[in-house]
């Protein structure tokens, strides 16, 4: 392939040639030598190609490239996390401090992370996220919003989520839900199981998760919506989606990795790093969870990063906030699936790049000419130990600590610049 | 189907021989599952002490704990827990004081954490507290330097409860082996049952758990008890009936229809207690709901209610808790 000199393109424009680099290419089978052509903040081309004359040259000796990853569904905009975790962009869950379900917080979340973050807000379906009144989910498209979401709650009226879903979709936003149903997990903190009898702690059924799919993916038949399950946890919720997906309904669904690597036992001693909402679940489901991402499945795997300082950790279990600081450990975890031959890492760039960009609707995380020029360079064996008191996070709760991994992302270019 | 926990594959000697610190190797007492069956034997031995002191004499007093102060932090309400650990610890000869929550700057905001330290600071000797979240006391005992005793965390444990009830039921039966407790009532939410439940399995009963389904915890056999949702059958054949209390705040149609249907099929009636052994026990933790849960004339029956009798047992089982727990720091020779 023969890429014109700069000259001919027009004068100022800086490129960047990524030599010897892996590409780990969402849309190839496998791994393969080659090279990634930068122009300005895009992508211009990959593969065997010939380098220009005029592009400066960057040695990735030997790392794997990749798409820098799109977290899909984070809580805080916590940058020196998603830098270290070889995130470049994010979709920030609306439930913040202030909901997001208005154009001015819309707009000043977007420019939270620039110019080497990019954060796509996910926009409120309903104001103050109750679950009665539509947000303007059109304004705040135009102000920059990327999906629109119930944020951690269910919305109990099906005639709202009904509405909701068909506005969404007449936006062409895809609706980001939470999968329990909430008259059934009330305050529950724990999936019903001997853990939570043990330790006395308010426990729900691990089928609220399922109820709420089945009746979303109901009115998604009804409305051609496209939802996309944030967090998908159990056999049961799994199977209504594959089913959904066979059907040929827009239904998507991720999973974040300590659904893959902890069930509900992590809580035991009252660990409040383990209190996560979706609550840990089962070791049957945490295998069918496994199975889910090997089958293809799973879209998406997120970190749900929601770093907790003590003031929201150090309490008794059941007071304590949910939520864990996953940016950081997302790749590595991820890794493990490549490792155990659950997934070709092109694939695992697939569930942590491509499948995010295009739920949100952006030209990134993928090698395609003309997609952002987010790359990360990643050394996939380097060993290192988790260790939540040293953690780039804007806090430490990840019940992962003093755990052993691989995989570190080794340097991260965003908008065709490198960090 | 999980394994069913079956009592008798417990080692059921008096455990190894130990002296001194070996008998009763823990710093708190939080929770029942922390403890060895030898070593819930060994605090029922060394309660039975007091409980016969307490009972011999005019003057109870005891000076051992003298100089030493017990702090008893009670972050949900409570009456009779509360003057239980006091009277142990005023016995016990310990300077004593109480703090409750609707004194204390935990509403004003203060977190827990900061509370423990305060506490701490303050240089108690030994700490009893009750929190009604699950967890809680464990969170403050990682805190602070001395001793913990858990009086009640959420619906997790009340340990001192399920060794008073075990001290009356070996006093009253001679023994556990084979003797069949059913524990009745509101087990979901009931800290006296998981601890009980434990406790008595630990000890070699067979112990059930009779509740409507509504109030009965996920695989409650893993704690040790055979589950039963109708009251006849939970019955049949006990040897020991405990009652547990149903809250105010459960009878509003949430988990039981109303008071009323709660007594026509799970309370205890005279009629109902014929079903178990002729010489069954009846056992509460109180406070009673009398007319609920258990009827006055079996609640009061001279012969086969315990109830008074657990509430003597409890102030002799703290006392047992307060000294063992207190022994390293009084430089007790063997416990140090």
């Amino acid at each position: 392939m023969n890429i014109p000199a700069n000259k001919e393109m027009g004068l100022g424009m800086s490129r960047i040639a990524i030599i010897n680099g892996k590409l780990a290419d969402p849309a190839a089978d496998s791994l393969s030598p080659g090279t990634v052509l930068i122009e300005d903040d895009r992508i211009i081309a990959t593969g065997q190609i010939d380098i220009p004359s005029d592009a400066q040259q960057v040695d990735a000796q030997g790392l794997v490239v990749a798409p820098g990853l799109i977290d899909l569904g984070v809580f805080a905009t916590d940058k020196p996390a998603f830098h270290f975790g070889g995130i470049t962009r994010a979709a920030l869950m609306p439930d913040q401090r202030a909901p997001l379900d208005e154009v001015g917080l819309i707009r000043e979340a977007t420019r939270a992370g620039k110019p080497d973050f990019w954060i796509h807000p996910i926009a409120a379906a309903t104001r103050g996220l109750k679950g009665a009144e539509m947000a303007e989910m059109g304004l705040m498209q135009a102000a920059g919003a990327k999906a629109v979401g119930t944020g951690r709650q269910w919305i109990a009226d099906s005639g709202v989520m009904l509405r909701v879903l068909s506005y969404a979709s007449g936006l062409g936003l895809t609706l980001i839900a939470h999968a329990e149903d909430g008259g059934l997990t009330a305050k529950a903190v724990a999936t019903s199981g001997e853990t939570a009898t043990r330790l006395g702690l308010p426990h729900a059924p691990a089928c609220t998760e399922a109820m709420a799919i089945a009746r979303d993916i109901m009115l998604v038949r009804e409305t051609g919506a496209s939802i996309h399950f944030r967090l998908v946890t159990t056999k049961a919720g799994f199977d209504l989606i594959r089913a959904a997906k066979t059907e040929g309904l827009k239904v998507t669904c991720g999973i974040s990795p300590a659904y893959l690597f902890l069930n509900d036992q992590a809580a035991t001693d009252f660990r409040t790093f383990a209190r996560l909402s979706p609550p840990l679940r089962s070791e049957n489901d945490r295998q069918a969870s496994l199975a889910a991402v090997a089958d293809g499945t799973v879209d998406v795997i997120t970190s749900s990063h929601d770093p907790r300082g003590p003031e929201d950790k150090r309490l008794p279990f059941a007071d304590a906030s949910p939520g864990m600081a996953g940016a950081e450990t997302l790749l590595a975890l991820s890794l493990n699936l490549v490792r155990e031959g659950q997934l070709t890492i092109n694939r695992l760039m697939t569930l942590l790049s491509a499948n995010p960009a295009r739920i949100l609707g952006i030209n990134a995380g993928s090698f395609a000419v003309g997609s952002a020029a987010d790359l990360i360079f990643v050394d996939p064996d380097t060993p290192w130990i988790v260790d939540s008191a040293k953690m780039a996070a804007s806090a430490g709760n990840t019940p992962f600590d003093k755990m052993p991994v691989q995989g570190r992302a080794r340097r991260v270019m965003k908008g065709g610049a490198f960090l | 189907m999980p394994d069913i926990f079956i009592p008798d594959a417990l080692p059921q000697s008096s455990g190894p021989e130990l002296t001194g610190r070996a008998l009763f190797p823990h710093r708190h007492l939080l929770s029942i599952a922390d403890l060895k069956p030898w070593e819930i034997r060994f605090l029922l031995d060394e309660a039975e002490h007091w409980a016969q002191a307490n009972k011999g004499q005019a003057r109870k007093h005891d000076g051992r704990l003298a100089g030493m102060t017990q702090i008893n932090a009670f972050f949900e309400n409570s009456t009779r827990t509360l003057l239980s650990f006091e009277i142990a610890g005023k016995r016990l000869g310990a300077d004593v004081v109480n703090m409750h929550a609707g004194q204390s700057s935990v509403k004003k905001g203060e977190t827990l954490i900061d509370t423990a330290m305060t506490l701490n600071a303050m240089a108690a000797d030994v700490i009893v507290i009750r929190h009604a979240s699950s967890g809680a006391v464990a969170l403050i005992a990682d805190k602070v330097d001395c001793p913990v005793l858990n009086a009640g965390d959420g619906w997790h444990q009340h340990p001192t409860q399920a060794l008073l009830d075990a001290l009356t039921i070996r006093r009253r039966k001679g023994g556990f082996e084979g003797l069949i407790v059913a524990i009745c009532g509101d087990v979901l939410h009931s800290r006296v049952a998981r601890s009980n439940m434990l406790c008595l399995a630990a000890l070699g009963a067979q112990v059930r758990a009779v509740a409507p389904p509504t109030l009965l915890p996920p695989e409650v056999e893993m704690l040790g008890a055979i589950p039963f949702t109708r009251m006849d059958e939970g019955l049949d054949g006990a040897d020991v009936v405990m009652m547990l209390r149903l809250q105010n705040e459960r009878m509003d149609g949430a988990f039981i229809p109303s008071p009323r249907e709660y007594h026509a099929l799970y309370g205890l009636t005279p009629e109902r207690l014929a079903i178990a052994k002729p010489d069954a026990l009846v056992m509460h933790p109180g406070p009673m709901n009398r007319g609920v849960e258990i009827t006055s004339t079996v609640a009061d029956h001279p012969d086969r209610s315990a109830i008074t009798e657990q509430v003597a047992m409890g102030v002799a089982v703290r006392m047992a808790c307060l000294d063992v727990l207190t022994r390293g720091a009084r430089g007790v020779e063997g416990w140090a």
